[in-house]
């Protein structure tokens, strides 16, 4: 019997190959982290997280950066996420799911998912920016980025809350609930795990643009005094420093260690609230 | 809104005529009659069943046996419009519910559904906590009162013997209990509920030989108070617990009613031979 010969090779190469791929990445992101860490000496002071500014932003702090991103992330949420759970309630619970209509807004959205965000910036500049006369400001841009991440959240939330059994929408509707009530009470409550991945997603995705902003909320230096004003990202923060202030880089690593810093709070602060969330309904 | 005149308070469930209803005096023993009149049904252009008419015997369990496929399942969900769930369904004839005309479009589904429930082969109570399953569905129903939910649902526990066994665990997950409990409890959460008639998809298929038998013991326990209409593979069950039965079969590819009345008739001196050679074993 040459049998298991034969067949153990490829398996022996296969489970090589799977763990090493699987180190590999591990040793990446160890390496990935250390690099920015390494460069990023001022992330670890309070004056970093609460100074401004000095000399281009090569040295003090980043404490407008923190304020617009904070407040440009949160229109964008406010507006992406009711919206979001909305439209995919209706593609899921209020329309069935082979009308002309739904396959047109899946059509759409596919579509705009993958459209490239400068697109969104040159969008955001000429709707937001010229004709509702918002120009660069932090509404325009966190309603350009509310824009731009909606296609893919309401896609996202779309699938999670068809992933919830489809039996448990049967007992429901067998037990007389109404469509609004199936949809709050039993697919959301349900759907809590993967509906909190999206939105750490879609928020991740909203801090780490810079494209859609850079027409829309601008670039401006110093702490927004009202939405209307303009102001500047972390991620833009980081762009400038890297492409157009000399001796800068110091200052960018730094910010993008508080960058991921603060998208690493963001989702275990979600993460927090869901376990909390599914174990008062008693589903863990 | 319609659906607020239903109020169901826990008196009712004392009440020695449980099972009695608005259009109480067209059918005997209190329940409402059931009848369907030409009733046939579609998904796409192929046919599931066609011309089935029968009447449905108030407070008495009929059992609807059959060789698989012949549209057994697909009739009870069109008797409590969980059809309507199904894109491509299509229902022809009519279904008569005491005076209320369920294949009318504009049949108030919601309170349909409440008079008529229905238990699946699957238990499956929402994941959530015990209480949670039972509270849900009687505020969906305008069941205000927390204290009053409580009664009610200790009543439903008692009548399906479950309160025993669940009584100290009301705040845990239903999805904890053992299949035969939850089957119970999804009996319990219907019964909750007040309605008239059962439908029951192969409700012991699913379940153990021991829980099987509890839960047939329980359907038993519900004649003369429900008008029980249960979907089984299992003949010997039909059997034991049915005052009448009703045969599926497949002609042609599509499933059609072909025999219904007394359960010791069909077992005994079935009319068809068709029949005849299903209930002794030899088709089917």
């Amino acid at each position: 019997m040459n049998l298991p010969t034969v067949e153990i090779r490829p398996y022996a190469a296969i489970r090589f190959a799977s763990y090493g791929a699987a180190f590999i990445i591990l040793a990446f992101s160890v390496f990935f982290l250390w690099s920015i860490a390494s460069q990023a000496n001022s992330v670890f002071s309070f004056s970093f997280w609460l100074e401004l500014p000095e000399n281009a932003g090569r040295s003090g702090g980043i404490y407008p950066v923190l304020v617009s991103t904070f407040l440009i992330v949160s229109v964008c949420a406010l507006i992406s996420l009711p919206f979001g759970l909305a439209t995919a309630a209706f593609l899921v619970v209020f329309t069935r799911a082979d009308t002309r209509l739904s396959r047109c807004l899946r059509i759409c959205l596919d579509a705009l998912a993958a459209t490239p965000s400068i697109v969104f910036g040159l969008f955001g500049a000429a709707f937001f920016g010229e004709l509702l006369g918002l120009g660069f400001s932090i509404l325009s841009g966190g309603l350009t980025l509310a824009c731009m991440i909606l296609p893919l959240l309401i896609r996202m939330t779309e699938k999670a809350l068809r992933e919830v059994p489809q039996e448990f929408s049967l007992q429901a509707e067998a037990l007389g609930f109404s469509q609004v009530n199936l949809f709050i009470k039993v697919l959301v409550p349900l759907a809590a795990p993967a509906l909190t991945a999206t939105f750490i997603l879609g928020i991740a995705r909203a801090l780490a643009e810079t494209a859609a902003l850079l027409f829309t909320s601008g670039y401006v230096l110093r702490t927004p005094e009202s939405l209307l004003d303009s102001g500047r990202t972390l991620s833009i923060h980081i762009f400038d420093l890297a492409m157009n202030v000399p001796g800068g880089d110091a200052a960018a690593f730094s910010s993008a260690l508080a960058l991921l810093l603060i998208l690493f709070i963001i989702s275990l602060g979600a993460t927090l609230f869901e376990r909390r969330w599914s174990s008062s309904l008693e589903l863990r | 809104m319609k659906r607020n005149q239903i109020r169901i308070v826990s008196s009712d469930l004392e009440d020695a005529s449980y099972g009695i209803c608005e259009d109480g005096e067209e059918g005997l023993g209190g329940c409402a009659t059931l009848s369907v009149n030409d009733l046939s049904l579609h998904y796409g252009s192929q046919p599931a069943f066609e011309n089935v008419s029968a009447h449905f015997k108030p407070c008495a369990i009929t059992s609807v046996i059959g060789p698989s496929g012949c549209g057994k399942t697909s009739f009870l969900y069109s008797l409590n419009r969980l059809i309507d769930l199904f894109d491509s369904a299509r229902v022809e004839g009519t279904i008569r519910f005491g005076r209320l005309e369920i294949s009318n479009p504009d049949c108030d589904i919601v309170a349909l559904r409440r008079r008529m429930g229905m238990i699946f082969q699957q238990p499956r109570p929402f994941p959530f906590s015990i209480r949670k399953n039972f509270h849900l569905p009687l505020r969906e129903h305008g069941m205000k009162d927390s204290g009053e939910r409580d009664a009610v649902m200790e009543d439903a526990l008692r009548s399906v013997g479950l309160w025993p066994e669940v009584k100290d665990r009301l705040s845990t997950s239903a999805s904890n209990l053992s299949g035969g409990q939850q089957q119970r409890l999804c009996i319990a959460r219907t019964l909750a509920l007040k309605p008239e008639v059962l439908l029951l998809d192969e409700p012991c298929s699913a379940l153990d030989p021991i829980a099987a038998g509890v839960v047939e013991e329980l359907i038993c326990s519900l004649r003369g108070r429900f008008t029980v209409i249960v979907v089984t593979h299992n003949l010997s069950q039909a059997r034991r617990i049915s005052d009448d039965a009703a045969v599926f079969w497949i002609r042609d590819g599509v499933g059609t009613l072909v025999e219904h009345g007394p359960a010791n008739q069909i077992f005994e001196q079935p009319e068809q031979e068709i029949t005849a050679a299903y209930v002794s074993g030899l088709r089917g």
